[in-house]
């Protein structure tokens, strides 16, 4: 049974073949409006979110599909203390397909060795974001045209920033990609990425603590969000959250043409004021990502079916 | 210094010097009732030093255990006091249950059930990672 757990299980080819059939969603959005008639997404959230499972969510509906699911832990079967396996195996049962986000890393690949139905990770603790990585990759290809030849900035928490782990992963396999990894010290890019995918394919890549000073160079800004969640340490995290702000002076060396993206939410590190540059891209992130959603979800119903 | 030969049972031999009571240890050998020793610092041609284990019993081995102590060591099979099976251990590709992840993050932090499974993702370096949170093994022979 084909899941997606790690962005890395899809090949350039079916990255090519997602984002095409995202742009055909956008252009005849009737023509898929019954294409997952009878069909159910289960949400299964472990953790809060909001973005990522009314995405999914809407994605299923705009397919022709029905929801159904859970958005904490607390009601469900876990707070019983059921295992993740038995939930997948669960279910299997009720639905065609699941998305899972749970804080645990590894969570939804146990979900996907149990399971009989297709399940997608809607994230993993700091580890893994696929849809999230989707809907940035739908982002660039149609703000810039091309997934090649583009400087890609990394701004903010790179140590727990899954989507930041994803998208190095993903962006590493186009040619021309150079990364300028900014962050304090603290929160710098893991060894496992940096020596796994950056030095392994030779990347050129460089590290700075100074965003104004990288801000000149980048066809795309990645901005990301110190998460209270993912530290231990209290003091650590009000330490570090404000280490950087995206506001208007700061784009003043930017290129015209650059791409400001977040996975959202924010908090403070982009100022309202950039909302309206026509560079700020991240509230159209938010609209790919439903169009990339629909999109797996077809493509991994078309396989189950095989 | 002189140990028996063993009629029916497993040699494991070519260890690197100072990792056979490691390998003793992993193998579990210290629960078995037989027959065991475990010569260590012998001289070698090739290697200088090496340890062996030498097991009076016909046991099944786990050599993934093995191959991830001390890749390159020969495990000899032995029945009626003759060597009927030779054979050279290389790095296994997966672990299960041999080595675990600290990862507070990790699955297997929470869920005792789960096997622990670590990919070798580097050959050279000897690099294995959790399948699920792709902590690096920190263990070190």
């Amino acid at each position: 049974m084909r899941s997606l757990i790690d962005i890395l299980e899809l090949s350039t080819s079916e990255l090519d073949e997602l984002l095409s059939t995202a742009n055909d969603i956008i252009a005849n959005p009737k023509k898929y409006a019954h294409k997952c008639d009878g069909k159910k997404l289960a949400t299964l959230f472990f953790e809060p979110s909001t973005r990522t499972r009314l995405s999914f969510e809407a994605a299923m509906m705009e397919l022709g599909g029905n929801v159904l699911g859970f958005s904490e832990a607390a009601s469900s079967s876990a707070a019983k203390g059921e295992s993740i396996a038995d939930t997948a195996k669960t279910v299997s049962c009720y639905a065609d397909i699941i998305a899972m986000r749970h804080p645990k890393e590894g969570a939804p690949l146990v979900a996907s060795m149990n399971a009989s139905v297709p399940v997608i990770n809607a994230g993993d603790g700091g580890h893994n974001h696929p849809t999230q990585t989707l809907a940035d990759l739908l982002t660039i290809y149609r703000e810039k045209g091309r997934l090649n030849n583009l400087t890609i900035g990394l701004c903010g928490d790179l140590k727990f920033g899954r989507t930041v782990h994803s998208l190095i992963n993903a962006m590493s396999r186009y040619e021309g990609i150079k990364f300028v990894l900014i962050s304090p010290d603290e929160l710098k890019i893991p060894s496992y990425v940096k020596n796994d995918v950056l030095e392994k394919k030779g990347i050129p890549y460089s590290q700075t603590t100074s965003l104004e000073e990288s801000m000149s160079q980048l066809d795309i800004l990645y901005m990301t969000r110190v998460q209270r969640e993912r530290f231990f340490n209290e003091e650590d995290y009000l330490r570090l959250k404000d280490s950087y702000i995206l506001d208007l002076p700061k784009l003043k060396n930017a290129k015209a043409d650059l791409c400001i993206m977040h996975p959202l939410p924010r908090v403070n590190e982009i100022s309202v004021a950039v909302d309206n540059d026509p560079r700020a891209c991240y509230f159209k992130q938010v609209l790919n990502g439903k169009y990339m959603r629909m999109a797996l979800i077809l493509k991994l119903l078309e396989e189950a079916a095989k | 210094m002189n140990i028996d030969s063993i009629k029916n049972g497993v040699v494991i031999d070519h260890i690197t010097a100072g990792r056979g009571m490691r390998l003793y240890e992993l193998l579990g050998l210290d629960a078995l009732d037989c027959p065991i020793a475990l010569i260590k610092n012998v001289g070698s041609k090739k290697m200088g030093k090496k340890d062996i284990i030498k097991i009076d019993a016909a046991i099944t081995l786990n050599f993934d255990v093995i191959g991830f102590v001390d890749p390159g060591v020969t495990v000899n099979i032995i029945s009626d006091s003759v060597i009927t099976e030779k054979r050279s251990i290389d790095i296994p590709e997966t672990l299960t249950n041999v080595i675990y992840c600290k990862n507070p993050r990790c699955i297997t932090s929470v869920e005792q059930e789960l096997d622990h499974i670590f990919r070798l993702t580097n050959r050279d370096e000897n690099v294995y990672r959790c399948i699920y949170c792709e902590a690096k093994n920190s263990q070190i022979f």
